[in-house]
């Protein structure tokens, strides 16, 4: 069985953005000095996220769309 | 977050065998691997160093020499790698030539991985120092346990599988601290405006950071004291294509693809995000050079008065991203320490056991044997390394070091593979004396010349005399590679004139070009064809030479 890279790759991120978001809003604004005063932990974790929802996405539609294929081929004789 | 970042990999790991077994690699994921397995913490904090202390002219080892040549490997190379079914490049010399050349390439690329993962280890020590403050020699002890550890534990069973998760781990790990570094210094005019300083403090005109070609008219002219001529020969010929062309930790990542046309494509589609990566780790250290002339404290200054330029990540890291990202961005940077150097260590170990041992030392021994001397090279290889760390430590560029060793080892191997893979007349003794020769002239160039403001030793010049003074210890690697593969190239050239062929034509189909047959592209759309995409590469980099004249 051929594991999609994308499902590990894509977990990983959007566990890592839930955590780093969640840490953005929970933190103290003072540590945000350093980075120019943006919430620079926020704003990356929603992009990790992004991107990992986005990964998982691609990979689940490839892993539906070739289970699909797979009936199919299996159906005709 | 470290650790969840540890603790995540290691979930991730033990999945790896659904992923390899037997099961053919899309050219997609092959491309990922071929590129990650070059963009190491070792290149993150190479090119980074290189980028503060030679400005945007870094970028030539992008647009000038990897394209080229990766448009080379793919179009031309591949089908003799892929082709002729060898698992390594020494068994492709073997195949092509004999035993001898192979052992002989086998050795020098034994060298070549001991110096690689010496490099990763001194750079991971040294992070380690800076960021949680431990000792600098404990910091080299506890590496190496953690790498051996890590390999004995069959770390790198999938490393390809491990290398794409670590492509996006450290460009989404650093692409934030691009950013904020860019934001600060006012975008890429204010960067401008700080490299002029920089460029007029060492007493160049001020655009010398900032241009990669309008001051190459000369080597006084250029903080990388090089001049156009010995930069494409040098760099773009023979460093850049000895080390795409003949680096089997790389050509090994497209010979696991699936199918000719997939390993052919493979260097390509890593050819266009490694045509991007400049802006992720060069431009750091144009950052944060800039900055240290500007406000000073970006760097630490070395013992021998230089700024250590091996730090400009890690001290930006630490500069801008608050605790969160942070974690982020020094787990991408461990955890690729780790693998670089676990890689190098398993090459070192699995070309010490079957290329070298098994063939020249004592053959037809058990597979425990075999195994026993495995993790015997193991353990040496990462005593070796540490001894390679200590010399790390007089380099204030690793990249510096780097193309050294890559110089020594595959600026005359490509001239092997030139010659074998495009001239049937080339014997065994012609590949076996012309590489002995180019390495010889290498150590010879190397020991008569001398980077300017180094004392002779490690840096060159240990034979005595010192013939030329070259303006920077690029520069000198720059040459000694040409010098290499000139040697090696005419070496050979005339030797195999002057010796009997050993392989007949028949054993030489695939593994020479005018014996193997072409590869026919007519049956897939225009678009889809290796050469579309190889054009679509040479003419972006073209376009991005000439924005950054």
């Amino acid at each position: 069985m051929n594991l999609d890279v994308r499902f590990p790759i894509g977990g990983m991120f959007t566990i890592f953005g839930v955590i780093l978001t969640a840490y953005g809003l929970a933190s103290d604004p003072a540590i945000y000095a350093r980075s120019l005063g943006i919430n620079v932990n926020l704003w990356w974790g929603l992009v990790l996220l992004a991107f990992g929802l986005v990964m998982l996405g691609l990979a689940y539609r490839s892993y539906r769309r070739s289970k699909l294929s797979v009936t199919d081929s299996t159906s005709t004789p | 977050m470290l650790g969840i970042g540890w603790a995540l990999r290691r979930f991730v790991r033990s999945s790896d065998d659904f992923f390899l077994s037997g099961r053919s690699i899309p050219a997609w994921i092959a491309g990922l691997a071929f590129i990650s397995a070059n963009l190491g913490a070792q290149e993150v904090i190479g090119m980074a160093a290189s980028g503060a202390k030679y400005g945007i002219m870094t970028s030539h080892f992008y647009w000038v020499g990897a394209m080229p040549a990766m448009v080379f490997v793919g179009l031309f190379m591949m089908p003799f790698y892929y082709g002729s079914r060898a698992r390594s490049v020494p068994e492709y010399l073997k195949l092509r030539f004999d035993e001898k050349t192979r052992g002989l390439n086998a050795i020098t690329f034994a060298i070549m991985t001991i110096f690689s993962s010496g490099i990763s280890m001194y750079a991971l020590a040294k992070l380690l120092e800076l960021v949680l403050g431990w000792n600098f020699h404990m910091s080299i002890v506890l590496t190496g346990v953690i790498v051996l550890v890590y390999i004995f534990l069959g770390g790198l069973r999938s490393a390809i599988y491990n290398e794409v998760l670590q492509f996006f781990l450290i460009v989404l790990g650093f692409l934030p601290l691009v950013l904020l570094g860019l934001k600060d210094v006012g975008g890429w005019d204010g960067l401008t405006a700080k490299l002029a300083t920089v460029a007029t403090n060492a007493g160049f005109e001020p655009g010398a950071w900032s241009h990669s070609w309008k001051y190459m008219d000369s080597p006084s002219h250029n903080p990388m004291g090089m001049e156009w001529f010995g930069l494409v020969m040098g760099l773009g010929f023979a460093l850049s294509f000895g080390y795409w062309c003949t680096d089997f930790l790389v050509v090994q990542r497209a010979m696991a693809a699936g199918s000719m046309t997939a390993a052919r494509r493979t260097p390509l589609i890593a050819a266009v995000p490694k045509m991007l990566m400049p802006a992720l780790v060069i431009l750091p250290g144009m950052l944060a050079i800039g900055l240290h002339a500007t406000r000073g404290g970006f760097l630490p200054i070395g013992t021998d008065g230089t700024p250590n330029y091996n730090m400009a990540i890690p001290m930006l890291l630490g500069h801008y991203l608050p605790s969160g990202l942070l974690g982020l961005g020094l787990t991408a940077l461990m955890a690729s320490f780790m693998s670089g150097m676990a890689g190098n260590v398993t090459a070192f170990n699995t070309v010490w056991t079957y290329d070298i041992y098994q063939t020249h030392i004592r053959p037809g021994q058990t597979d425990r044997h075999y195994l026993r001397v495995g993790h015997a090279a193991t353990v040496f290889g990462i005593l070796a390394s540490v001894v390679a760390a200590y010399a790390a430590t007089r380099f204030n560029n690793i990249l510096d070091m780097l193309q050294l060793v890559f110089s020594f080892v595959n600026g005359p191997l490509f001239a092997t593979f030139l010659l074998g893979m495009f001239w049937r007349r080339t014997t065994g003794h012609g590949a076996f004396w012309g590489l002995l020769t180019g390495t010889v002239t290498a150590a010879l160039h190397y020991g008569l010349t001398l980077p300017i403001g180094s004392v002779p030793g490690i840096k060159g010049g240990f034979l005595g005399a010192v013939l030329h003074t070259y303006p920077s210890e690029m520069a000198l690697n720059f040459w000694t590679a040409l010098f290499a593969w000139t040697g090696c190239f005419v070496a050979t050239l005339v030797i195999s004139l002057f010796t009997a062929r050993t392989k007949t034509d028949d054993e030489l189909r695939g593994l020479v070009y005018s014996l193997t047959p072409r590869q026919q592209d007519g049956h897939m759309p225009w678009y889809k064809r290796p050469v579309t995409l190889a054009v679509a590469i040479l003419v972006v980099s073209t376009f991005l030479n000439v924005i950054f004249w």
